[in-house]
């Protein structure tokens, strides 16, 4: 079971590699969202330090949605999908390996290059660090939570509008929890509340999406 | 065995199959018969638990083949339209995927004797998407020689490929079929056993089957 899960996650790490424009898009996207900010409101201090983490996050929310598109579409378009339903394996083994490699592939540069672009927004260090430990504990929850719309809308035509619309509902409590430890940190409230419920969002979506995914599959795929 | 019991398979808002029954024991390989869209391949879909079925079940020896899950579909291939194989992987990578998935372990010499086999010789370590339709339906197909499922769901096998290798499937196909095999397949190719049994089903209009 162990064994299919690390199959799937390599397979979609070396595809991933052999195919890096998939992964510099997402990033380039991410990187350049949040920089139009700064350049649009002006080098006003204050306003940016305000906006920061919201503005971050929402670029991160449809950073990680631009991603989802081909999570299983072409796995559906090259009859894998269809190899995986009849794998001996529960399914929900091989959509949390498709979704670890998601993640890794589309999450993991967006965690690591947001403290960089927070600079622009005049953080200080401990809102960078709050920033990176919420983007940590977000970004995994937004690749599950999206593979729920990603598996019910393969096959269908426009299936990246819809995907939007599925999903960017779901990725609100995960956006307000994010965006608001960042805030209530730097305004010495404490985050602590805020990333208890963002950890348990992810033990949620951990849970449960993995099923959901796999029911959604199996129906797309008849 | 495989037992099919009183299958019916909806498609948008025709039945393609009704009331249809068969069973298929070890040594016999079931050939579907019928015309374009005539719900040769809904059935196969439908054995393999890939589309639910309207009514009906299929048993596998003797139990509900829904309900067995897993471990029925460790005793099946399916090789479907689609090659199910990425085409940013070789071929080796892409058999052993294959593998991985269906729980039999292979190691890199036994992908690439299996890719030989079938003729891929000197194609094993390129990207598959530079393959032609029937080299990609090659390595698609060596699951085939790799694997000790007992049941096979073929639909169209022989598309795209070569004389020669048409006729290295059959043989495949006829040597698992002598092993105590069960092999269902749709072709318009005939295939010959010498020993084992042929069964015939056709699908048509009424959507009746007679074995």
């Amino acid at each position: 079971m162990f064994e299919a899960f690390l199959t799937i996650v390599r397979r979609d790490l070396i595809l991933a590699i052999r195919r890096r424009s998939d992964i510099f898009s997402t990033l380039f996207f991410f990187v350049i969202v949040v920089s139009l900010f700064p350049l649009g409101i002006g080098p006003e201090l204050n306003t940016l330090r305000l906006i920061a983490p919201g503005v971050v996050w929402v670029a991160a929310l449809l950073a990680s949605m631009l991603a989802l598109e081909r999570l299983f579409s072409a796995d559906h378009d090259d009859g894998t999908l269809e190899q995986m339903l009849l794998a001996p394996q529960p399914l929900f083994i091989l959509v949390l390996g498709k979704v670890t490699a998601h993640w890794l592939v589309t999450g993991v540069p967006l965690v690591l290059i947001a403290p960089l672009l927070g600079i622009q927004y005049d953080l200080s260090t401990q809102a960078l660090q709050m920033l990176l430990v919420t983007l940590l504990l977000g970004t995994p929850a937004l690749s599950l939570i999206g593979a729920i719309g990603a598996a019910l809308t393969i096959g269908v035509r426009g299936g990246g509008v819809l995907v939007s619309l599925l999903v960017l509902p779901l990725y609100i409590p995960v956006l307000i929890f994010g965006a608001g430890a960042v805030e209530a940190d730097v305004s010495g409230l404490g985050a602590q509340g805020h990333l208890s419920l963002l950890g348990a969002i992810l033990i949620l979506a951990l849970l449960l999406a993995p099923l959901a995914t796999s029911a959604a599959l199996r129906v797309s795929a008849e | 065995m495989l037992e099919v019991a009183d299958l019916e398979c909806v498609r948008g808002d025709r039945r393609l199959i009704s009331e249809l029954s068969f069973t298929l024991s070890p040594g016999e390989l079931l050939h579907l018969h019928g015309h374009n869209g005539s719900g040769k391949t809904t059935l196969m879909r439908a054995i393999c638990g890939l589309i639910r079925p309207t009514a009906g079940k299929v048993f596998w020896n003797g139990e509900d083949s829904r309900k067995l899950g897993e471990d029925f579909s460790r005793d099946l291939i399916f090789v479907g339209h689609k090659d199910g194989i990425k085409a940013d992987l070789n071929g080796v990578e892409n058999l052993r995927v294959a593998c991985a998935l269906d729980g039999v372990s292979i190691d890199e010499k036994q992908a690439w004797d299996a890719l030989e086999r079938l003729g891929l010789r000197g194609h094993e370590d390129l990207p598959t998407r530079v393959l032609s339709q029937g080299q990609k339906r090659r390595v698609s197909l060596a699951r085939l020689l790799v694997h000790r499922a007992p049941l096979w769901i073929l639909d169209e096998p022989f598309t795209a490929l070569d004389k020669a290798a048409v006729d290295y499937l059959q043989t495949v196909i006829k040597n698992h079929v002598e092993k105590g095999g069960m092999v269902i397949l749709t072709t318009h190719q005939e295939v010959s056993l010498t020993r084992g049994h042929k069964k015939q089903l056709r699908l048509g209009w009424k959507g009746e089957g007679d074995v």
